[in-house]
């Protein structure tokens, strides 16, 4: 008789996660090889050790992490699978980086549907493939049914930085130009829609996406841009403060300039939110010299990803570091970062 | 966003702000009081003063619900979220308000009190309704305009005979806050600010109408106008206001014709009058006592008044010695006359009343406008 470690297939459509997954035994094994291997599969995966082994390229790495705890986990446009790349994807390529290995940490909670996992990891594996980077590595727990929500995911990523190029929040310059790629608010807005106390029908679908491919493309036609970074958590104002920080600057940008949909704007008036505090996962801003903005902006727009790019504002000199914005009625506010929690848990 | 983008456009606005500035008379200033934390904060997010003249300042008025409740009313809130078997329902923005001693209801809840964020009075009665082993009780708060949906929630509670469910009110009441501004002394020392007009309340006015301003202006001849929170409304009733102290006139005039009347919404009053009646004094936060200025349910409702089935005894929690929210919310001081400002006091860590919510005169300032206290006193344009 031969000898076949898992007799039985997981039960990928009735079972549950069970404690047993994360203790280290054959039903944990079985879990790994016939969900996570058979949908990440890889050849360093394939190797199965505990850790993966590849060839280090000459220049320069980056590495980044996140941890991923958004509910609910499917939302329009995206679940914490794909987010969980995505988000990892994007803090590496935020360097200029071409990202190239990410490792996989699931938390999950005891009676968690093994179809909804399924699911999640497939989406996962999707992103992973869509953006060209590989799961070489992971790790499971699981936590007793309660202590948990379902599944937490924290990934990691390294890639690798091309020659010449230097991109920093810290090296923003007075008179420099600042671009947005696209409209503002999209996942936020799309996950809060379907929060169990606030349902509202919209159309609107998650930006999450990975924008290593627009970033290589950006890189490409202008290699001295000064910053990029994805305006996430806190939402174009954090970013945008976190810069001017970094770098010791003010700015000024224009709220006509910056793309809100339609549907976005309406939802934020009626939350009583700000377009520029609400999370997005699937846009960059990108700071750079204002004679290379035309060319940056072409590169941008000739991306899907890049279609609605915009020239938002300046980088000014000033010793206090405000960012300011001209609204579209014709004065001057800043914008700040949040005070407290907008909403919970939206990445 | 039909219907509001319209009442944002920067043309528009560069209009009506000529028209101030050519009316405007230089021999004089006209000290504004916007009541309204929805005023407040249009005021400062779409940087509205930035296009008046210099001759013209606005007075950010009480009208911020969640600034205006006293520390003690937070602090029985947490009290009762602490019970056995309670959960607390409340509006985001009243999770974060300071208590002493480090309280909140945000902090009362890591602690392992069930206190749960809702968007309005029938998130709560449907909570009630789903967990009957819960006892549900909703933190009121609000003027007017949020007054008659707490009226509703009760009513439905009576009628199902939702015995789980209860309401905390602190619904308070706009013209007598008004009218305690225009009573109140000013602090020892500070010089009176003569107000000239008041830019009167939004959606307050649906409710109550534009009559019950008329007093301010007949007994206190002082101009209102009731006008919309967006950018141009404000813009159109400073235009108004001007006019109306050139002219010498003061009168009640509504700039807000597409919501509001002179008796406002009889239905929702009438709501109001079913089950609440008035308290003979309430707190204020920066106000102190204001008699008459707030709402309590009647006896015939007492079943679902968490005041009866809970205790709730009257805290009094002085604002910090040296806080400036009563001087600024009378107009006599600006934000940053105040040295708390920006360095004990800020949004994250508000020690007034002005800065605990962002409709509050100086949470707004900070957010939006505190840019313009390191540049050089503006210029008339």
């Amino acid at each position: 008789m031969p000898n076949r470690p898992f007799p039985r297939k997981l039960d990928l459509t009735g079972g549950r996660v069970d404690m047993a997954h994360g203790a280290g035994g054959r039903a944990m094994a079985q879990l790994v090889e016939e969900l996570f291997i058979a949908a990440f599969d890889n050849d360093l995966l394939r190797q199965g050790n505990d850790q993966a082994a590849f060839d280090v390229p000459a220049g320069r790495m980056v590495m980044s992490t996140d941890s991923f705890v958004v509910s609910p986990l499917f939302f329009p446009g995206g679940d914490i699978g794909s987010m969980a790349v995505h988000g990892t994807v994007n803090d590496v390529a935020m360097s200029g980086a071409r990202p190239l290995y990410l490792s996989a940490g699931f938390v999950l909670e005891e009676g968690f549907p093994l179809a909804d996992l399924a699911r999640i990891i497939d989406s996962m594996a999707a992103a992973a493939r869509g953006a060209g980077v590989a799961v070489v590595t992971g790790d499971t727990k699981v936590v007793e049914r309660g202590k948990g929500d379902g599944v937490y995911i924290n990934t990691a990523g390294v890639g690798l930085v091309p020659e010449g190029v230097d991109i920093s929040g810290a090296h923003a310059r007075p008179g420099d130009a600042i671009l947005l790629s696209g409209t503002l608010g999209d996942h936020g807005v799309a996950v809060m829609s379907r929060r169990e106390n606030l349902t509202f029908d919209t159309d609107i679908l998650s930006d999450s996406a990975a924008l290593n491919h627009l970033v290589a493309a950006m890189v490409a036609a202008v290699p001295g841009i000064r910053v990029l970074r994805d305006p996430t958590r806190g939402g174009l104002a954090a970013t945008l403060n976190e810069i001017a920080r970094q770098s010791g600057v003010g700015m000024v940008v224009r709220e006509a300039a910056i793309p809100v949909r339609p549907a976005v704007r309406g939802a934020c008036e009626l939350l009583g939110l700000d377009p520029v505090n609400v999370a997005n996962e699937g846009k960059l801003v990108a700071v750079c010299d204002p004679a290379d903005a035309d060319r940056l902006l072409a590169a941008m727009r000739a991306d899907p990803l890049g279609r609605d790019a915009a020239v938002i504002g300046e980088v000014r000199a000033d010793d206090l570091g405000f960012v300011q914005m001209e609204t579209a009625l014709g004065g001057l506010r800043i914008i700040d970062w949040l005070a407290g929690e907008q909403l919970p848990r939206i990445c | 966003m039909k219907y509001i983008e319209e009442f944002r456009d920067g043309d528009l606005a560069r209009n009506l702000a000529r028209s101030i500035h050519a009316e405007v008379r230089p021999d004089r200033r006209y000290n504004l009081m916007e009541f309204c934390g929805g005023h407040t904060h249009a005021i400062a997010r779409f940087g509205v003063e930035d296009l008046l003249p210099a001759a013209v300042t606005m007075i950010h008025g009480p009208g911020c619900p969640v600034c205006v409740l006293p520390v003690g009313r937070i602090e029985n809130a947490i009290a009762i979220a602490r019970e056995p078997g309670v959960t607390l329902c409340t509006y985001a923005d009243l999770m974060r308000v300071p208590a002493a001693g480090g309280r909140s209801l945000l902090r009362a809840r890591a602690d392992g009190a069930d206190v749960r964020m809702v968007y309005s009075t029938m998130d709560a009665l449907r909570i009630a309704r789903d967990e009957p082993d819960r006892r549900v009780v909703f933190f009121a708060i609000g003027f007017e305009t949020t007054t008659p949906p707490t009226a509703l929630a009760l009513l439905q509670a009576a009628a199902a005979g939702l015995d789980n469910f209860s309401v905390f009110c602190n619904h308070v009441l706009t013209p007598a806050a008004m009218q305690a501004i225009l009573d109140s002394p000013d602090a020892p020392g500070a010089a009176a600010v003569p107000l000239d007009g008041f830019v009167g309340p939004a959606h307050v006015s649906t409710v109550i109408g534009s009559r019950p301003y008329e007093v301010f202006a007949t007994d206190h001849g002082k101009p209102v106008v009731i006008a919309g929170f967006e950018p141009l409304d404000v813009l159109q009733a400073v235009l108004m206001l001007v006019r109306q102290v050139n002219d010498g006139r003061h009168q009640v005039e509504n700039e807000y014709t597409r919501a509001v009347t002179r008796d406002g919404n009889a239905k929702a009053q009438a709501l109001m009058a079913q089950v609440f009646e008035p308290r003979p004094t309430f707190e204020w936060r920066g106000l102190g006592l204001v008699p008459h200025s707030a709402l309590r349910i009647r006896d015939a409702y007492s079943r679902w008044d968490a005041e009866r089935l809970f205790d709730v005894p009257p805290l009094a929690v002085p604002d910090h010695k040296a806080c400036q929210c009563g001087p600024i919310l009378r107009g006599v001081k600006r934000p940053a006359d105040c040295k708390l400002f920006g360095t004990a006091c800020t949004p994250e860590t508000p020690l007034g009343s002005c800065m605990v919510s962002s409709e509050g005169a100086c949470a707004a300032h900070w957010t939006y406008g505190r840019f313009r206290d390191a540049a050089p006193a503006r210029e008339s344009a």
